[in-house]
């Protein structure tokens, strides 16, 4: 009865945002305010419908009603509480409702936090929210309905719920992820209501860029948990394998980490107004994209779906007005919107503009080799070709140390013009400092590198003159220190997202060049080495858990005979499906992680075990979280409180030269 | 087949049991052939397999082909002499660094072509002139007072 | 840059478009083409399952159109392609050979024992040497060798009866046709 009464739910959603489409519309057509105000509060009316979907079938998961079809084939009776809750998402249906139910989320918090604008933009933003949000509805009630009854034959246990999704990373990663996604809907909304309303200046920007960096900052953390989930969980060591689901969420970050900083100019200088506009589009199109073709199973990866062609047609019915009737207003409108504004070479337009070059062209290079072997297939009549790391990190690399190189210059830069004493100022001395301190850095890791050691000069530069910005900005005031705490968020954000990038590179780098990997014969008793480390194998023992029954080994691993970590890591068989799980167990240490796995156990209790060192790996999800941390506090800038307090309390937004972008 | 990168992108795990556990004690002649083979297996594909290089993967025909890989490192093949026999064997799709051909060099001179677009944007958009130095135009200007006032 | 550069977007999504258009009307991503078509089998040099103490060659693979069937005890689903192989051998007489793929030979003699053998013999392939020449990645697989012991087909997966008279009963009498 709940589980009806939860589809009920979401099926009155779908026409209250239905009717958030057409009421307002209405209202804009007959200049009526009270109908266009109708936006805002259907708005609370889809996200209360859309929770109590979300909650009915969660209650169904709890209760382990097997009746639903979905829940038969992702739960069990055994299964943890916290995985009852979180296999909701795990497949196709139940993750769908969770992007609609985040698509309410952001739709209500844009009701909520837009009251300043006027009217008719208002009206206009929620209309497109709301039309993207009653297609997903739809998809999900039309293609992909997780309310389903299998009756009346309906299994006493449920399926379980894959193992490896048995895990922390199933709560969070998807959440974050698609509240990265979904949010980047909000600034696509933004910029089609101006291309709509005719109404695209710069206070669109202002009113863009606190919401961008906002989802920005949940992609940055939802890649991030990705990708260390990936590591800890699968048992490979590996952070990152240019899927084509790693790449459908890569791209829109990209894209967005391009918009947050062409959006700055724009607010700040009136530039690149139609070009930004774009991005804002590109970003939620590209998120579309890469989230339904991986739904349709066109792009082959391993997070495998079988090819359902009438699913791949309702995608295309979506995926084609959406984006195609954007590009296509964007096609009308943006000619107009050139702007006369200029700036030198020297000018930090000019360094935004290299970085959305770079970004842009990094992202469409990540597309090209995700979508090559498609146009591969069907051009030459079925022959299939691989596109995998060796060719992401050949053309990306360069990318990006072209971006890193170009963003040491960048924090010095000045609206319009530069100085050329400003940009060169202390640079001899910041690159002698960064080549020593790199070389260190070399040295201490391990065998030298050059890879290693222009990667750290990289970085550290970016460090030394995030810091020399920092320093000029407080050294102008009497009492430097509270100048310290003084600058605006902003000016925060983007050092902390700044430091972020030079940290997770050198994370990069550095377990790259460095990680040793051996899988070994061990029987109990034995001793191997692996790079600086002794490892000693203790053998296993049988252990049970909740859903499952594992063999535990016990290995000890010492350096330069002090033992320094004793690792369990479990080979675990789930009693649900008999899958066999392989559980690493990770020493975590600050220079680097030792990681070992379980095999398959041979002859006389010994076993195959792998063991690596990855020295810096924490350092690619720490700069990742500082990233994403930027983006969170850039949203607190008091620049964005309410207008109305600000135009009280602010001269207006003319082009500072000294405001930062970020 | 197994599930080997299940996560990262999105949610679309593959519902067939994973079996983890490519992790198979070799022994090696020498430490060079050690790093010649961990390079190879992990930058061959699994042919079976969805998305999952040789290294990832427990499929039966993974694990031949990784003791096929080390067999001719054994007897003196070269990296490029491996994976010519592989290609003849299971065609482009096995090699996760796609040949240079007729049908490929799109992939490799595009980026290329990409960048030297975007650079030559870059150029020419930092312009000379000095005429405004204000980003506001007239509308915006409007606008702005509009808003102001309100 | 001309006004209508704005709509290059546009287009580039058309592209886009157009071909995820025709991914949706792709195959199984699953299915490899066979690199080895049109070639000779590969040379090997294998003992013979049922006939013990014999070893076979490629050129026991010549003489006559044969089927050459992957197969292994461990591979459910060739189980139930045995019974169209069976149906195949009974109403054709066409010369089917095994190649029992990374099998334990006892038990692969065992499985035949209980599922009949309408194979003319069995190459062991234990250690899947053969199988990696012939670009084999999964059982079963089938083949079509003609007379010359050239390959001129691969299949990936069960041949069933729609498969045998759709796709391998052409082929076979253009086979006999050219000969």
């Amino acid at each position: 009865m709940i589980v009806e009464l939860g589809h009920f739910c979401v099926v009155i959603a779908c026409l209250l945002a239905f009717l958030q489409v057409v009421l307002p519309s209405i209202g804009l057509k007959q200049n009526n305010a009270q109908l266009m105000a109708s936006a805002s509060s259907l708005a609370y009316g889809v996200f209360v419908f859309t929770l109590l979907g979300f909650l009915a079938l969660i209650h169904a998961f709890v209760t382990d009603d097997f009746s639903v079809g979905y829940v038969a084939s992702h739960s069990n009776t055994r299964l943890p509480l916290q995985f009852k809750v979180s296999a909701l998402w795990s497949a196709h249906e139940g993750s769908f409702l969770l992007w609609t139910l985040v698509m309410s989320i952001w739709t209500m918090m844009v009701a909520r936090f837009s009251a300043p604008l006027t009217t008719d933009m208002r009206a206009r933003v929620l209309i497109c929210l709301a039309a993207l949000g009653f297609g997903f509805y739809l998809f999900l009630l039309l293609t992909s309905n997780p309310f389903e009854r299998a009756l009346p034959f309906y299994p006493a246990e449920g399926a379980d719920l894959n193992p490896l999704l048995q895990d922390f990373g199933l709560i969070v990663h998807p959440p974050l992820l698609y509240m990265g996604y979904v949010g980047l809907s909000v600034p696509f909304a933004f910029a089609i209501a101006s291309l709509w309303g005719n109404t695209l200046d710069v206070s669109w920007a202002r009113w863009s860029r606190p919401w961008t960096n906002l989802a920005w900052a949940f992609l940055t953390m939802g890649i991030t948990l990705g990708s260390w989930w990936a590591y800890y969980e699968l048992g490979w060591g590996g952070w990152w394998f240019w899927d084509a689901v790693e790449n459908a969420s890569f791209v829109p970050w990209l894209i967005a980490t391009a918009l947050i900083h062409s959006l700055a100019a724009t607010e700040k200088r009136g530039v690149f107004k139609s070009w930004t506009v774009l991005l804002a589009i590109f970003g939620f199109s590209f998120s579309l994209l890469g989230a339904f073709l991986v739904r349709s199973g066109v792009l082959t990866s391993v997070h495998a779906f079988a090819v359902d062609p009438e699913r791949g047609a309702a995608i295309l019915m979506f995926l084609v007005p959406v984006i195609g009737g954007s590009l296509l207003l964007y096609g009308a409108r943006a000619w107009d919107l050139r702007s006369r504004v200029t700036f030198k070479r020297s000018g930090r337009e000019s360094f935004i503009l290299g970085n959305n070059v770079l970004l842009t062209v990094s992202a469409a290079v990540v597309l090209l080799g995700t979508l090559y072997p498609l146009g591969y297939e069907a051009l030459t009549g079925g022959d299939k070709i691989s596109i995998g790391p060796p060719y992401f990190n050949a053309v990306f690399v360069p990318l990006m140390l072209a971006l890193m190189a170009l963003m040491i210059l960048s924090h010095r830069s000045r609206w319009w013009a530069t100085d050329r004493s400003l940009l060169t100022a202390g640079q001899g001395v910041f690159t002698a400092i960064a080549a020593v301190a790199a070389i260190g850095v070399s040295v201490v890791m391990g065998p030298i590198k050059l890879w290693i050691i222009g990667v750290a000069w990289l970085a550290f530069m970016i460090l030394l003159n995030l810091g020399y910005e920092l320093h000029r900005r407080v050294r102008l005031k009497s009492n430097p220190f509270s100048r310290l705490f003084n600058q605006p968020l902003a000016v925060y954000a983007m050092v902390l997202g700044h430091a972020g990038i030079a940290v997770t590179a050198l994370g990069i780098v550095t377990t790259v060049m460095l990680s040793e990997e051996a899988d070994l014969f061990m029987a109990p008793g034995d001793r191997a080495e692996v790079g600086a480390y002794d490892v000693q194998f203790y053998g296993t023992n049988n252990i049970e858990g909740p859903n499952y029954v594992a063999d535990r080994g016990r290995v000890e691993v010492s350096r330069a005979g002090e033992i320094i970590a004793t690792l369990f890591p479990e080979k675990r068989r789930y009693l649900a499906s008999q899958s066999i799980m392989t559980e690493a167990d990770i020493h975590v240490r600050s220079l680097g992680d030792i990681y070992v796995a379980l095999g398959e156990p041979l002859e006389n209790g010994a076993w195959a075990v792998r063991v690596h060192i990855k020295p810096l790996v924490r350092f690619i999800w720490f700069g990742g979280i500082l990233i994403a941390l930027g983006g969170v506090l850039s949203i607190f800038d008091r620049r964005y409180r309410a207008p109305v307090a600000r135009s009280s309390r602010q001269a207006p937004p003319a082009p500072s030269r000294e405001a930062v972008h970020g | 087949m197994r599930g080997r990168w299940v996560l990262a992108g999105c949610l679309f795990w593959v519902l067939s049991a994973p079996s983890l556990g490519a992790i198979e004690a070799q022994a090696f002649p020498d430490e060079t052939i050690k790093a010649r083979y961990y390079d190879l297996i992990a930058t061959l594909r699994c042919p079976q397999c969805l998305n999952t290089n040789l290294a990832g993967s427990d499929a039966m025909i993974a694990q031949n082909l990784r003791a096929t890989v080390l067999r001719l490192l054994v007897e003196g093949k070269s990296d490029a002499e491996v994976e010519q026999f592989m290609f003849e064997r299971y065609g482009d799709f096995i090699l996760y660094e796609p040949r240079w051909t007729a049908k490929t060099w799109l992939l490799w001179l595009g980026p290329l072509g990409l960048a030297l677009v975007g650079l030559s944007v870059w150029w020419s958009m930092g312009a000379s002139s000095r005429k405004t130095r204000h980003g506001l135009s007239e509308s915006d200007r409007a606008n702005l007072k509009q808003l102001m006032d309100r | 840059m001309a006004k209508q550069s704005v709509l290059i977007p546009a287009f580039v999504f058309a592209g886009i478009v157009v071909l995820l258009w025709f991914g949706f009307q792709l195959s199984d991503p699953h299915l490899l083409p066979s690199q080895k078509l049109n070639d000779p089998v590969p040379d090997f040099e294998l003992p013979s399952l049922t006939a013990v103490g014999e070893t076979l060659n490629a050129a026991d693979l010549t003489g006559e159109i044969s089927l050459l069937n992957v197969w292994a005890t461990w591979c459910p689903s060739c189980i139930a392609e045995h019974g169209e192989l069976t149906r195949i051998f009974e109403t054709t007489g066409l010369r089917i050979i095994g190649v029992n793929y990374n099998d334990d030979s006892d038990a692969a003699r065992a499985w035949l024992k209980r599922w009949g053998d309408p194979y003319a013999f069995h190459i062991v392939d234990e250690d899947g040497t053969l199988a990696i020449d012939l670009g084999v990645y999964g059982a079963p697989e089938t083949f079509v060798v003609d007379a010359g012991g050239i390959i001129r087909y691969r299949h990936v997966g069960v041949v069933t009866q729609k498969v045998f008279e759709e796709t391998f009963a052409p082929l076979i009498q253009n086979l006999k046709d050219a000969s």
